[in-house]
């Protein structure tokens, strides 16, 4: 249209300066700060990769990277898996599905500092959930946060809060399959479970897909759970690389080695998208 | 029919085909199953608001029962030592400026986006999609070093800006993706009626994309409402920390008063529980849609 340039320019310019200064340089900013050493706020002292090497021989940054990373592994496993079937019979009922759509969905929506909060109260010695349950039944109270246990324990909420998310991706996805293929297959004698196997999972493959990925970048941006819950501890037992990145920068004031491990969190973020991928990758079905 | 399938199943295949799907106790066993399930997500929160009637001794006597004295002073605690309504108050002035912001400033880029024809197009969706990868960890020291420098850490407008920044690109996509499948004839029929462009944004593509703007609202609102990480580095200081630091604080200071922590709980998960049951749909896509948000 005669005109536009004005007006591309007046509508887009807002939009991409604020972005612009506060996240792409931010961005580009936060790797050159991570080859800085910082005292305080403004010292600030080139040291090329000293960051980098630090961080390589960092003990409690090498336990965080392993919980995350393990967490990771159960996160997207039971995350995903329980959200199929879930998703699988839900689809298979008619009455009360939309009663369980709401009830499985809604975790998602209440913020990890609420969750926390709440699974602390679980987990609780004196008068947790969880042990009130236990002495109702006549049994001992546990100590259920451990160095042993404080990362299944950030783990357990971690996919509760989820599983309604991917669940509701996949029934979507679910429900989108035509039903021709369905009455097809019946004639052509598969029933029940063997349908879910040759049929629903092929056709959603590429929705799970979708949802490993994002459970697996997801996991690295875990921080409010363990930050309330744990704290990282007891020890660094259930450090993720988020509560970490948190601690050093903001706690320790070592913005410049925070930077760092912001980069590493990046970095893994991206291969591990990539890898899982390329992995995954598969002829997707369309219809 | 099945006698000529079943020769290729294995005994696992048969077993499950004879007893999950075919018969009631399939059925049955898939209701109690979703049922065991929605208990896990119902049953906590349940406990907590039945408690947060009770005073901390009667949460430790009798926490499974319905309160014997429904008592509001948890709640009065909340205002009166935590001061919980300041924070509710900050919480929904940052996430509600947050939402306007982005709806407006990414509306308008949206628009352009999908009705416009220029040279840099291409480049700048892509820059669009890739920053939906940047976390809020490779993000937050040099912005709280800009903060500092320009004396905003502490005041609303810390969080504000980074929120908006950081749910621009996700806004823009979402938004223009609706409007690029609205029909070229009601572009051209709004030139025939003089509209200029921006005429033509409020008064054709606005109203239409308005779904689109909902569900973006919604996911950008608890996104924000919902951040604990930025709010701790950025808005920490009592008099703007939202809803989310207190009850991080909370949970380190009032660590034993179980009738605190609760209503702190309950306060901060209501409105939004309400919020969801009225709009849940919206809910659903938006939060679905933000799926590949960083």
């Amino acid at each position: 249209m005669k005109g536009d340039k004005l007006y591309i320019f007046l509508f887009l310019t807002p939009a991409f300066v604020i972005t612009g200064i506060f996240l792409y340089y931010p961005f580009v900013e936060n790797i050159l700060q991570s080859f800085y050493k910082t005292d305080g706020f403004f010292n600030s002292t080139f040291i090329g990769i000293d960051n980098y090497v630090r961080l390589w021989n960092d003990e409690i940054a090498r336990e965080a990277l392993f919980n995350s990373l393990e967490l990771m592994l159960y996160v997207t496993i039971f995350q995903v898996g329980i959200a199929l079937v879930l998703a699988i019979m839900v689809n298979a009922i008619t009455k009360g599905a939309g009663f369980y759509r709401t009830t499985f969905f809604f975790p998602i929506v209440i913020s990890g500092a609420a969750i926390g909060l709440l699974f602390t109260l679980i987990y609780n010695y004196r008068n947790g959930l969880l042990n009130e349950i236990l002495v109702n039944l006549g049994l001992e109270r546990v100590l259920w946060l451990t160095e042993q246990s404080s990362l299944y324990m950030v783990a357990i909420p971690t996919i509760w809060n989820y599983v309604g998310f991917y669940f509701v991706i996949l029934l979507t996805a679910i429900q989108k399959i035509p039903n021709d293929f369905y009455e097809a297959a019946e004639l052509e004698g598969v029933t029940g479970i063997q349908k879910m196997f040759k049929l629903t999972i092929p056709l959603i493959v590429s929705d799970l897909k979708t949802c490993i990925v994002l459970a697996i970048t997801g996991t690295l941006k875990i921080f409010e759970l363990v930050y309330i819950i744990t704290r990282g501890g007891p020890g660094s037992s259930s450090e993720v690389l988020g509560t970490y990145m948190y601690q050093k920068a903001f706690e320790d004031t070592a913005m410049g080695y925070g930077a760092t491990i912001a980069v590493l969190i990046v970095v893994l973020g991206l291969s591990l998208a990539f890898i899982t991928n390329k992995l995954l990758q598969k002829e997707e079905v369309t219809y | 029919m099945h006698t000529h399938t079943q020769e290729q199943l294995t005994f696992w295949e048969r077993f499950q085909e004879r007893y999950f799907s075919q018969s009631k106790i399939g059925k049955i066993f898939i209701y109690v199953v979703l049922t065991l399930w929605s208990m896990t997500t119902i049953f906590p929160l349940a406990w907590v608001f039945l408690n947060s009637f009770k005073d901390s001794r009667e949460i430790i006597t009798d926490t499974f029962k319905i309160p014997s004295d429904p008592t509001v002073q948890n709640y009065v605690n909340a205002f009166e030592t935590v001061n919980i309504g300041k924070s509710y108050l900050n919480s929904f002035i940052i996430s509600g400026s947050v939402v306007l912001l982005v709806l407006f400033i990414g509306g308008l880029a949206a628009f352009a986006m999908a009705r416009m024809q220029f040279k840099l197009r291409g480049v700048l969706q892509a820059l669009l999609i890739a920053s939906l990868l940047i976390p809020a960890f490779a993000t937050i020291v040099p912005v709280y070093r800009m903060m500092i420098q320009m004396d905003l850490v502490n005041t609303y407008l810390a969080l504000i800006i980074p929120h908006t920044a950081g749910n621009l690109p996700f806004a823009i996509l979402v938004i223009s993706g609706y409007m690029a499948t609205i029909p070229k004839e009601l572009e051209e029929a709004s030139v025939m009626d003089g509209c200029g462009r921006f005429r033509m944004f409020t008064k054709v593509f606005l109203p239409i994309s308005l779904p689109s703007f909902a569900t973006v609202g919604i996911f950008v609102f608890l996104w924000s409402y919902n951040d604990l990480f930025s709010s701790l580095v950025l808005v920490s200081h009592e008099r703007v920390a939202p809803i989310v630091v207190l009850l991080s604080n909370v949970s380190s200071q009032y660590g034993t008063d179980y009738g605190l922590m609760t209503a702190a709980i309950a306060m901060t998960v209501i409105p939004v529980l309400i919020f969801y049951l009225l709009a849940q749909k919206t809910f659903e896509k938006g939060a679905t849609s933000g799926a590949v948000k960083g």
